[in-house]
């Protein structure tokens, strides 16, 4: 078991012959992901690395009974391109793009609210089921198959730093998500503890969260009402100075609100454990979630 | 991106929001021409800078006559600005708006914002004007209306009605009042904003308003300059020979969504030079996300979370972080090596860590750049380098032929320890040195495997020196 994907997911990749796209879906692929379409317009009809392309998700899905895309278009035209994915019919769409206007995400989110299908991101470096399926751009090598621990996050490469720890901690993962690090998501921490705590593969999940907005509230108040599963918590931007975005679009400290502090006091007071020091967040699970 | 009140307002007026009638200057000769030309007081002198809070921290002043006005303005213009959100040094002050005063019967706050918790357009508006907005919601929560607009339909008269009732608006006031709304709306969603501020809106008398809508004045957006024509001011003048316009913005605060500057050239060039740091600026024109701060522990990262953990890393180890730099995802060698550049210039840094988890930006291109930047500057402080991920032998091997002089950490444990021990070592110089006989590892010496569950010395950081012949 697993949360959002596994070994049957079937993938089409839009913006497949872009540097990016082409990259990474030989990298998913060489993982073992069932990358079966690639979408670019006016491409139809070729292949890439022996992926048939397509014009359109419509004629990817027809042909390929692709039920994920991975987006990987510039962001002038990502929104669009999720906009298409839901309705081309796929489950799930996971939009990797950096820099997506927020009005446009807007837009695409409340299109998509009367759709079934979910989006993970955009801004975000994807999710993966170890040992099943990487649909992303982490490196899939630093994570350990089979459980127990499921791990939730706003950012890439810390996230990627927290699954390294895990694993050399011994701590295998069910599935791993980035949900993004935009102020305005389709998925939240929510949604991601929500599938953890009913997936019986988990047994515990890591929460990596950050500075901006009020997601990591929201989860705390979540976790006290509705989980039985242990979550631990880690928080960066504790010296963000207030007022700046910090690199993603979404990690500002407005006024009060948004900070480190006040986000680990709220997982606290909620009985969330939270890691100050990321150094020993590894060795610290390996001797929590062992009880 | 955030702009100065002078050029919200221009904008504002362009969505045909009534904004009293001013003038920019950048120094006391433009001054005192456009109050020798003034001949409506009060005169009110405002600070133009990005913090808010100017009112408190007396870059705001409300003059009578031109000697007061003069007098208010050698003191504004060229000062520090000090106020709750520029810090202790303060903000220097290096152009001021002069504005004809509006006799005020009411002040309301109104704004929109994206809202993140709802993924909505949303208004917020309360007949408390003047107060900031956190101490308002604190505060006052009941006088705090609040109107979310659905993203697909857009702005509706029903939006306009609760907004009017919910601030007890007298029935006369509606259709301006929801004329006004619609004109906000607009500008925010065609220029993609993040915010619109606009504390305190006035409720202005009948002739004052009368008086405003009378006159027709350009507003430059450069220094001191008047641009004739530049549009009509109000959103109830000519066209609609209904009664005077009775609100007008007082203060106007705009701020852009980066991600969406690409559908409007027009708008970096109101970015002010003056209010971003020469490293910000050249890290900006790199393509890195920089923000300088005032430590002496400096850190070049990839991924901006990760940047932020290394900074809390820094200050929970014993230093303080100098600045916040993420060469993101595509960084380029070039890139890293400007970023290292950019880092090194500040005189305050004593250390440089270098904490990379190679996902998509690999390990051997990120060496690359550290040489080749390492090539032009003079590296002076200690440098402690932390690789992962792809491509990571490649990328010590690159560092290692290169024959810096750096500090390889096998994890963020190993970081950590190192950044503490050069903090230590500010009270004990021989810090340095004891560490490198404890790892006792000579020139060449392979480096600890990133994937050994322990360094070859326990808890020690492994200190690599290898010298050219």
């Amino acid at each position: 078991m697993s949360i959002f994907v596994n070994g049957d997911t079937r993938v089409v990749v839009q913006g497949i012959t872009g540097r990016e796209g082409q990259f990474h879906s030989r990298h998913c692929r060489e993982y073992g992901t069932r990358v079966v379409a690639g979408v670019t317009p006016g491409k139809g009809g070729l292949e890439q690395d022996g992926v048939p392309v397509f014009n359109t998700v419509g004629g990817a899905v027809k042909a390929t009974g692709a039920d994920c895309s991975l987006i990987f278009v510039p962001p002038p035209f990502a929104a669009e391109a999720i906009m298409e994915a839901a309705e081309a019919g796929v489950g799930l769409i996971v939009a990797v793009t950096e820099g997506i206007p927020v009005h446009d995400m807007l837009r695409v989110k409340a299109f998509l609210a009367s759709r079934p299908v979910r989006l993970i991101g955009p801004n975000c470096p994807g999710l993966i089921t170890p040992g099943q399926c990487k649909v992303g751009i982490m490196p899939g090598a630093i994570h350990a198959p089979g459980g127990p621990i499921g791990v939730v996050s706003r950012s890439g490469t810390l996230t990627y730093e927290v699954v390294w720890q895990l694993s050399r901690a011994g701590l295998g993962q069910s599935s791993c998500v980035g949900i993004g690090g935009d102020p305005v998501q389709g998925t939240s921490f929510i949604d991601c503890l929500a599938a953890f705590e009913a997936d019986p593969e988990t047994d515990g999940v890591v929460l990596v969260g950050e500075i901006g907005g009020s997601a990591e509230e929201e989860a705390a108040r979540y976790i006290a009402t509705h989980m039985r599963k242990p979550v631990v918590a880690f928080i960066a931007g504790l010296t963000a100075p207030p007022g700046r975005r910090m690199g993603h679009a979404g990690a500002i400290v407005s006024g009060t609100s948004g900070s480190a502090a006040g986000k680990v006091a709220a997982l606290r007071e909620h009985g969330v454990q939270v890691v100050e020091e990321l150094a020993g967040l590894g060795g610290f699970c390996a001797r929590f979630f062992d009880k | 991106m955030k702009i100065h009140e002078f050029q919200s307002k221009e904008l504002l007026s362009r969505h045909r929001v009534l904004v009293p009638p001013g003038a920019v200057a950048a120094d006391m000769a433009v001054v005192r021409q456009i109050i020798a030309r003034a001949d409506t007081f009060p005169l009110v002198v405002k600070a133009q800078v990005l913090a808010g809070g100017r009112g408190q921290g007396g870059g705001v002043r409300v003059c009578a006559n031109r000697e007061q006005a003069l007098a208010a303005a050698a003191d504004i213009l060229g000062m520090r600005l000090v106020t709750a959100q520029t810090g202790a040094e303060g903000q220097l002050v290096n152009r001021i708006l002069l504005e004809q005063g509006v006799a005020i019967e009411q002040e309301f706050y109104l704004s929109l914002l994206v809202d993140r918790a709802t993924a909505t357009i949303t208004f917020l508006a309360s007949a408390v004007g003047g107060m900031a907005i956190e101490e308002l919601a604190a505060s006052r929560p009941e006088m705090l209306v609040r109107v979310a607009v659905d993203p697909l339909a857009g702005l509706q008269g029903f939006h306009l009605r609760q907004l009017a009732f919910g601030l007890e608006l007298p029935p006369e006031l509606h259709r301006e009042f929801g004329a006004l709304c619609r004109n906000l709306y607009h500008c925010f969603t065609s220029l993609d904003c993040l915010l619109l501020e606009i504390n305190p809106l006035v409720l202005t008398s009948r002739e004052s308003g009368q008086a405003l809508a009378g006159q027709v004045l350009g507003r430059g957006t450069g220094v001191g300059a008047a641009k004739p024509g530049s549009g009509p001011r109000s959103g109830a003048t000519e066209e609609d020979s209904g009664p005077a316009p009775r609100f007008v913005a007082l203060d106007a605060k705009l701020e852009f969504d980066d991600n969406a500057l690409f559908r409007h050239p027009e708008l970096p060039e109101l970015r002010d030079p003056d209010e971003e740091s020469e490293p910000e600026r050249r890290a900006r024109e790199a393509g890195l996300n920089y923000i300088g701060l005032n430590g002496n522990i400096a850190s070049m990262v990839n991924g901006a979370g990760l940047a932020m953990a290394t900074m809390d890393l820094i200050k929970q180890a014993g230093g303080e972080p100098a600045n916040f730099l993420d060469v993101g995802g595509g960084a380029s060698a070039e890139m890293v090596a400007e970023g290292l550049r950019i880092i090194l210039q500040d005189p305050r840094v004593e250390a440089v860590l270098i904490n990379i988890f190679g996902g998509i930006l690999r390990c051997d291109l990120l060496a690359q750049g550290v040489v080749e930047a390492a090539r032009h500057t003079a590296v002076k402080v200690p440098l402690i380098v932390r690789l992962e991920g792809t491509n990571v032998e490649q990328g010590r091997q690159i560092l290692n032929d290169a024959g810096l002089d750096l500090t390889f950490a096998a994890d963020l444990g190993e970081v950590s320890r190192a950044v503490a021990a050069l903090t230590a070592g500010k009270q004990d110089a021989g810090a340095a040195n004891k560490q490198e006989a404890m790892t006792g590892q000579a020139a060449g010496n392979p480096v600890a495997s990133p994937t050994s569950p322990a360094s070859p010395v326990a808890g020690a950081v492994n200190r690599h020196r290898e010298r050219r012949p």
